[in-house]
């Protein structure tokens, strides 16, 4: 199956970025297709390369850009949700690229389903 | 930063449900669910925009937010009016776009369809849950 992936909801702060995560990566391990993982509100907080969480704890940042390389996942952090959150090229997380909201509704069209994480 | 990804969406036309359910300006669903409704315009896609909760309030007439130095966004709605009058009046478009406010969540609020600034169909939540069900891809905020 093909999925397209929404994350609504900021790493540490919420769960919802680790479910989508892990999902992310059962998916691909069960052989399906992860077209496009869409960060959205403060999902943006996923590709900020600035994030630095204590040794003993998951780093969902780089995480995510591992993840994107391994199985190049097209990783998506929708550019105005970004900017007003302060996420720009300049501190943009390895595997991430910034785009328009446009590549939402493009993955909601081609996906078999979009899964949202978040409330 | 990697090229851009575009997939081909031509000639797919998919049922989309945007679901607001929050209250305008105490978090931020309700203006980036509103960014995301007006974007995917541009996709030719059906839509319902759906309003449940507290969701109901972003589109009470009336709205004045200067005190909590707020952009008031509740003019912006008037433009997905004008996208569901345009897909209702285009045959040559198949795209169809509702409007819609949950009855209980209204009442809830001792609001009626005339407190909205723009157009809505009155749906009672046992009707809602089967358009819901309906729908290819649901978002919310």
């Amino acid at each position: 199956m093909k999925f397209g992936i929404l994350v609504n909801e900021g790493p540490f702060t919420h769960q919802a970025s680790d479910s989508a995560y892990h999902f992310v990566s059962a998916a691909i391990e069960k052989g399906h297709q992860v077209m496009r993982v869409f960060f959205y509100y403060d999902g943006v907080n996923n590709a900020n390369k600035l994030s630095a969480p204590q040794a003993d704890d998951r780093d969902l940042v780089k995480l995510w850009g591992k993840l994107a390389t391994q199985h190049n996942v097209d990783l998506v952090v929708c550019i105005a949700a970004a900017l007003r959150r302060g996420i720009v090229e300049e501190n943009l997380a390895d595997g991430f690229r910034i785009s328009g909201l446009g590549q939402l509704t493009e993955v909601g069209i081609a996906a078999d389903r979009l899964v949202v994480f978040g409330d | 930063m990697s090229d851009e990804i575009e997939f081909n969406t031509a000639g797919v036309t998919k049922k989309f449900m945007y679901v607001n359910r929050k209250a305008p300006y105490g978090t931020i669903y309700a203006l980036e669910v509103l960014e995301a409704v007006l974007i995917s315009a541009a996709f030719e896609q059906h839509a319902c925009i759906v309003f449940v909760d507290d969701g109901v309030y972003q589109i009470k007439k009336g709205q004045d937010t200067d005190a909590v130095n707020m952009k008031n966004f509740s003019k912006t709605y008037g433009i997905i009016a004008m996208e569901k009058e345009d897909a209702d009046e285009d045959d040559d478009i198949d795209m169809v776009w509702r409007i819609i406010v949950e009855q209980e969540s209204m009442e809830a609020r001792g609001l009626r369809a005339d407190d909205f600034v723009i157009d809505v169909e009155v749906i009672p939540s046992d009707k809602l849950a089967v358009i819901m069900s309906e729908q290819e891809i649901v978002i919310s905020g």
